[in-house]
């Protein structure tokens, strides 16, 4: 670490952000922007060439598209990949293209500006429609008109990402996030932006670096310039010299030879010093992440987020998609478990079934959601019921704050199994069905809620949000969400002590679970099961295998005492100093 | 010419896949294909024009078929609103 710190002393060429996933990369940036493009305007004198031209640029544009339908097709599949075709289709629409060719024959005017002014009279509209379905797909439209008129304007072609590249933007979106990564983007840098948007739990999945949050990033860096991306600090260097390169050089063949390291790990058994054995499964959220299950010395799936199906398909997908989409799942991690969570709708997941609130936070999320959709619910169930064939599939509700949640939804289950005996379908009647602990109000209700229920998990992301009253992704109040504050640690532990008279099983799939720091102490206050993404489980491994369970224990029992964050954070330093645990952090 | 009165019955409505589905179909055929909503009148064999119908479930649509293949068109067209675009 001094090495870094004079290096910071010494030079300004940095900026700060919040480290929200963890890597090392030097390379260019690539800035992403949806700024409106400039047109040529005025008029022309040779019509016969511009619509000429302008069909030369419908076909390149149709050729590049062809290219991104057929990726799409290969990496997501037929019915995913249909938001592309559409796209092709707009290129052959006859009213528009019609319209067009006879604005440039009539007004004589540059074809660009009368594809611009065409395009965005359809965007207008669709913009100004309620539904949030429409206005999502003006973006689609915005893209087909950039498109063409690149195309026009005969500029080449660059993908929409170089591959290989940093992008830096002013915020990133879900879709973003999964659409660069297959670009083979190598980090993220945004303005804008916290810790735990669904961006940044993208990126940590897929092992890529990300630094959100960065002030004026957008000033200083311009596509080509050279970065390097510290995503276990948050530093982004900016044109680095030699020496600042050649440091992080070094850094990056250490922590490549550790990860050498991590891999030993992946057959070792998952048991503190002690012998107490901790189960790790692993956190799924991009169809890409089930590759990576062999190598990660996980057993099963912890958490399946089925929301991203949506995100991914641009719909939602009906019972016998989903059917196959869970029995494939089920298959891939045979005979271990997977858990599916039901969709988790509202909040910052996703807007595309979600009407304006003013809170959505506190709105129609979750089990709520699922409740008041029960035909989007029942094609679910049914698809679970029919995927659970080999006994190794759980259901898990999110947001649950009331036991007449639970009661509702085991009455839908039992409709949906008669319904499908009536039409013949097969389909396991006992699967194990949870719920996720992450409202206050079934962490009180802990002990009532385990009666009806087989598992619990802990949500400790919204946990912490609804526990601190904190905007987790509100960059002004983002330092209250502390997973070690004192009232959180107590929580956890209450939740355990009111339930440890009754048979049920207690994860934690939050982000906490991934924190090297938080492992001890989890453990320590009775978990016995962590959900993590497939990136962070060598290393969460590696931390449970150094310690005893009962020293961690204690620390729980001291932290319990504690009234501030920093007291906590401050033992369990301790506690890891005494194992001689080192952070990966730390390590590099 | 043909008129059909249809009814959108799949949940998640007249939304991309579908509507480009629609213009597919329809444009194999030579016949005029226009659809009708609350007065809102757009050519079958635009995308655009279909996807601004922004038809959810439960709208009902109002389907012109005219040409000389028109009773085939209609049908596969009809066909494919009846089975909720193969969404149930």
């Amino acid at each position: 670490m001094k090495g870094y710190e004079s290096l910071l002393r010494s030079s300004y060429n940095w900026l700060k952000g919040i480290p929200a996933a963890p890597g090392l990369y030097i390379g260019n940036a690539y800035i992403y922007s949806k700024e409106s493009i400039v047109v040529k305007d005025g008029t022309i004198d040779d019509v016969d060439e511009a619509i000429s031209a302008f069909h030369e640029a419908l076909e390149r544009s149709k050729k590049e598209l062809d290219k991104i339908f057929n990726v799409a097709k290969e990496k997501m599949g037929e019915q995913r990949a249909a938001i592309f075709e559409a796209q092709l289709l707009i290129l052959e629409d006859p009213d528009l293209i019609g319209m067009i060719e006879s604005r440039i024959i009539a007004e004589k005017r540059e074809p660009e500006s009368i594809v611009k002014e065409e395009f965005n009279k359809v965007m207008t509209v669709m913009y100004n429609a309620e539904d949030s379905y429409m206005k999502e797909r003006a973006n689609d439209i915005e893209d087909i008109r950039n498109r063409i008129i690149r195309n026009l304007k005969k500029e080449r072609w660059s993908g929409k990402v170089i591959e290989g590249t940093v992008v830096v933007s002013e915020m990133l979106t879900p879709a973003d996030t999964i659409l660069f990564a297959r670009s083979d983007v190598k980090g993220y840098i945004t303005e804008h932006g916290g810790l735990t948007s669904h961006a940044a739990i993208i990126a940590r999945s897929l092992n890529i670096p990300a630094i959100l949050g960065v002030p004026k990033v957008l000033e200083m860096v311009e596509n080509g310039t050279e970065l390097i991306v510290d995503g276990f600090y948050g530093y982004v260097f900016i044109n680095p010299t030699e020496e600042q390169v050649e440091f992080f050089k070094d850094k990056i063949e250490h922590l490549d030879k550790v990860n050498e390291g991590m891999k030993e790990l992946m057959d070792l058994p998952s048991v503190t010093l002690d012998g107490v054995e901790i189960e790790i499964q692993a956190n799924v959220d991009v169809s890409g992440e089930i590759e990576k299950l062999g190598t990660s010395g996980t057993t099963g799936v912890g958490l399946y987020r089925t929301e991203q199906l949506i995100e991914e398909l641009g719909e939602f997908p009906d019972e016998e998609t989903q059917t196959k989409i869970y029995s494939d799942l089920s298959a891939r991690v045979y005979p271990d478990n997977a858990t599916i969570r039901a969709f988790d709708l509202g909040g910052d997941k996703t807007r595309l079934f979600h009407p304006s609130e003013k809170n959505p936070f506190l709105g129609l999320r979750g089990i709520r959601f699922l409740l008041d959709n029960t035909d989007l619910f029942k094609q679910q169930i049914k698809a679970i019921l029919r995927a659970a064939v080999n006994r190794n599939i759980s259901f898990m509700l999110p947001m649950v704050s009331t036991l007449k949640e639970i009661r509702e939804t085991k009455e839908l289950i039992e409709i949906c199994k008669e319904e499908l005996k009536r039409d013949g379908k097969r389909f396991s009647p006992d699967f194990q069905l949870g719920i996720m602990i992450e409202v206050p109000s079934a962490s009180v209700l802990a002990s009532q809620l385990a009666l009806e229920v087989d598992f619990f998990s802990i949500g400790t992301n919204d946990l912490i949000q609804y526990m601190m009253a904190v905007d987790r992704g509100n960059d002004l109040v983002a330092d209250l969400y502390q997973e070690f504050h004192p009232a959180i640690i107590r929580t956890l532990g209450y939740i355990m002590t009111d339930c440890k008279d009754i048979d049920i099983k207690i994860s934690i799939c939050g982000e906490m679970a991934a924190d090297t720091l938080a492992v001890p102490l989890l453990i320590g206050l009775g978990i016995k099961s962590l959900s993590v993404s497939p990136a962070a489980a060598p290393s969460i491994k590696r931390t449970i295998r150094s310690f005893s369970y009962s020293r961690a224990k204690e620390l729980a029992d001291e932290c319990f005492k504690c009234s501030a964050e920093e007291e906590v954070i401050e033992k369990i330093q301790l506690f890891f100093e005494e194992f001689n645990i080192q952070r990966t952090r730390h390590i590099i | 010419m043909i008129n059909k009165r249809v009814k959108i019955v799949n949940r998640a409505g007249l939304h991309t896949r579908p509507a480009a589905m629609i213009v597919k179909i329809a444009s194999k055929y030579k016949s005029q294909f226009f659809i009708s909503k609350d007065g809102y009148r757009i050519n079958g064999k635009s995308i655009i024009g279909v996807m601004t119908l922004a038809a959810a479930q439960g709208s009902e649509l109002d389907l012109d078929f005219e040409g000389a293949d028109e009773d085939k068109m209609s049908d596969e067209v009809c066909t494919f609103f009846a089975r909720g675009f193969e969404e149930l």
